[in-house]
């Protein structure tokens, strides 16, 4: 006996296991995929909660515009943000100033002047330096960077601001220099044979027609940059020392946000104590800070997407 | 005869072919800075632990004494957390990816969604530990084990995984699957049998490249609360443990000169772990680099 092509057909498509299995597919999948957004809820869910327990006891005034941080103060502990805000703006600003120029540097000369064999070579072991991962790059800052500087500047204590900073800026390199020579290389080619046909120099072509065009990809991928240096642990960690203070001094030792909740982590702060709830406090801010710079990347960079 | 006059042109150009020249050398020389500050790293991380590199530091447990400090729990540790964070991320990261590429309709919640997923690759993984505080060791009270650890590093490394599997589906030619259906296959048969295998390559090659900045990251777990000096292995995933980025850590915070070369010696290792890794997706890439 043998069986039509039409009656298998009929046959499996009576199985009322695959109906269901195909019903039901779409609705796990959709839980599954909704996790990434519970993610999201969850944390700031956790932040405000957390946040608001700590205004109870710290007014939300003393927090915002106080520049004292003294959580640990055994009588009249102090929680006035700025300190830490301060510390983790300087770590920033030494990683800009060092990761900018060199990454957009980088990214001009793989976009522009590097054949392709080289661009194939040297991509790659840039990308080795984002995959190296942080606690690496702090002891790199604590026992390398730290006494190099010392031995130029004297000055400058073990625990400081600039030696973080620096190796934070050699972190965000690659990322900078990819994002940018991604934005660079999407900058269509006849633009640029344009330019070269009208004699001008690779360097007049890359700084007049391929930079501007790319500009908003490029800031997008400094604010990202930013972004990272900001929430970057710990480099500073390690390197950066604990003394929250509300000064220029880049020298000696200092507080960011993310130190901070490392540093109350690892002490154990009792579960209730204003301590426990003033990390989540710092990290609400840390959250708020990165959120508008990768909210303000994303802004960028579709700016640049719809250019051409 | 010469349509254009060499001479005017040299001239007249000079100055900015020399202005071009020294850009160039400006811009080759800040690539290579980035490069050398990298073998810098390298060098400097082999030249101080490669000594203390011994079949004994990889047995030790963590010790008081220097000579004595061996990494046997942290090792261990990692290899757990990775036992946990492995199969939840790529679970929870290959499914939402299949949602979004093959069942999703294009629309509101939809781009809510993806949009939702690259503001968590964002988010600091410090903000991250507190995540995992708050949920996974006190609200559903798993305390300091490798399960709370596990889950908090999971949906840290999630939008990564999520995002390279997506690309991964989204690069299977449109032929493969209108064959399927062809053939009368319904869509989770076209999915499982035809999208998901050739999918493969691509999604370990990210997963394993997700998986390997899970084992680099520190700070989630000093926030989760996870210990240092740890004298026995974990026998579940409800024990506590160490792990290596944890252990380094620990080293190079002490003030005494000799645990720098303990720590070195850790990062090695770590290094070594990751390269592993990394050489195995390459490996996967090259292997099953198909083109249709």
């Amino acid at each position: 006996m043998r069986t039509s092509v039409q009656e298998l057909i009929a046959k499996s498509k009576d199985k009322k296991s695959k109906k269901i299995i195909e019903k039901l597919i779409p609705i796990l999948l959709f839980l599954v995929a909704s996790v990434s957004v519970l993610t999201t809820i969850g944390i700031v869910l956790t932040l405000i909660i957390e946040t608001v327990t700590f205004f109870t006891r710290v007014p939300l005034a003393d927090f915002i515009l106080g520049t004292t941080w003294l959580p640990f103060a055994n009588s009249g502990a102090q929680f006035g943000i700025w300190p830490l805000i301060v510390g983790t703006l300087k770590i920033t600003g030494i990683a800009i100033v060092v990761a900018v120029p060199i990454g957009i540097s980088a990214a001009i000369y793989l976009s522009e002047y590097a054949s392709d064999n080289v661009r194939r070579i040297v991509k790659p072991v840039l990308e080795v330096l984002a995959g190296v991962p942080t606690i690496v790059y702090g002891f790199f800052a604590l026992t390398f960077v730290t006494p190099v500087l010392q031995s130029f500047f004297p000055e400058i204590k073990i625990f400081n601001a600039i030696s973080p900073g620096i190796v934070v800026g050699i972190m965000i390199i690659p990322m900078i220099a990819s994002l940018s020579e991604d934005a660079m290389s999407s900058v269509p080619k006849s633009i640029r044979d344009g330019a070269l046909a009208m004699g001008s120099t690779k360097f007049e072509v890359a700084w007049k027609i391929t930079v501007p065009a790319a500009l908003s990809g490029i800031i997008a991928s400094v604010v990202l940059g930013l972004s990272r240096a900001i929430g970057e642990t710990m480099i500073v960690s390690l390197a950066a020392g604990s003394t929250p203070k509300f000064d220029g001094d880049f020298t000696g030792s200092i507080q960011t946000m993310t130190a901070y909740i490392v540093q109350v982590s690892k002490g154990d702060a009792g579960y209730g104590t204003t301590i426990y709830y003033s990390i989540y406090a710092v990290g609400f801010t840390l959250f708020l800070f990165t959120m508008a710079m990768n909210i303000l990347a994303g802004y960028m960079s579709k700016r640049f997407r719809e250019e051409y | 005869m010469r349509y254009i006059e060499q001479e005017k042109v040299v001239r007249r150009m000079n100055g900015r072919m020399v202005i071009n020249r020294i850009f160039q050398g400006f811009f080759m020389f800040a690539t290579a800075l980035a490069l050398l500050a990298l073998v810098i790293l390298l060098y400097r991380i082999v030249s101080q632990g490669a000594g203390h590199l011994s079949f004994e530091f990889l047995t030790n447990f963590a010790s008081r004494f220097p000579e004595k400090a061996g990494i046997k729990a942290a090792l261990v540790g990692s290899i757990w957390l990775m036992a946990v964070v492995a199969p939840t991320s790529i679970l929870l990261g290959v499914g939402s990816a299949i949602y979004l590429e093959e069942y999703a309709k294009k629309g509101r919640i939809t781009s809510f969604i993806q949009m939702n997923i690259s503001n968590l690759a964002g988010v600091p993984s410090v903000v991250f530990g507190l995540l995992g505080l708050t949920i996974f060791v006190r609200a559903l009270a798993l305390g300091n084990s490798i399960l709370a650890a596990g889950f908090t590093m999971s949906l840290l490394i999630l939008p990564v995984i999520i995002v390279s599997a997506q690309e991964a589906i989204r690069s299977v030619p449109r032929e493969l699957r209108d064959a399927s259906y062809g053939m009368g296959a319904t869509k989770w048969q076209t999915i499982v049998r035809i999208i998901l295998p050739a999918a493969i390559p691509g999604i370990l090659t990210g997963s394993i490249l997700a998986l390997s900045r899970a084992i680099g990251e520190t700070a989630p777990l000093i926030v989760v609360g996870i210990p240092v000096i740890i004298q026995f292995l974990p026998e579940g995933v409800m024990d506590t443990f160490t792990a290596l980025p944890m252990q380094i850590y620990d080293w190079s915070s002490r003030p005494q000169a000799e645990f720098q070369t303990v720590a070195a010696a850790g990062i090695i290792v770590l290094m070594v772990v990751l390269l592993f890794m990394n050489s195995i997706a390459v490996y996967i890439r090259n292997k099953f680099d198909k083109s249709y």
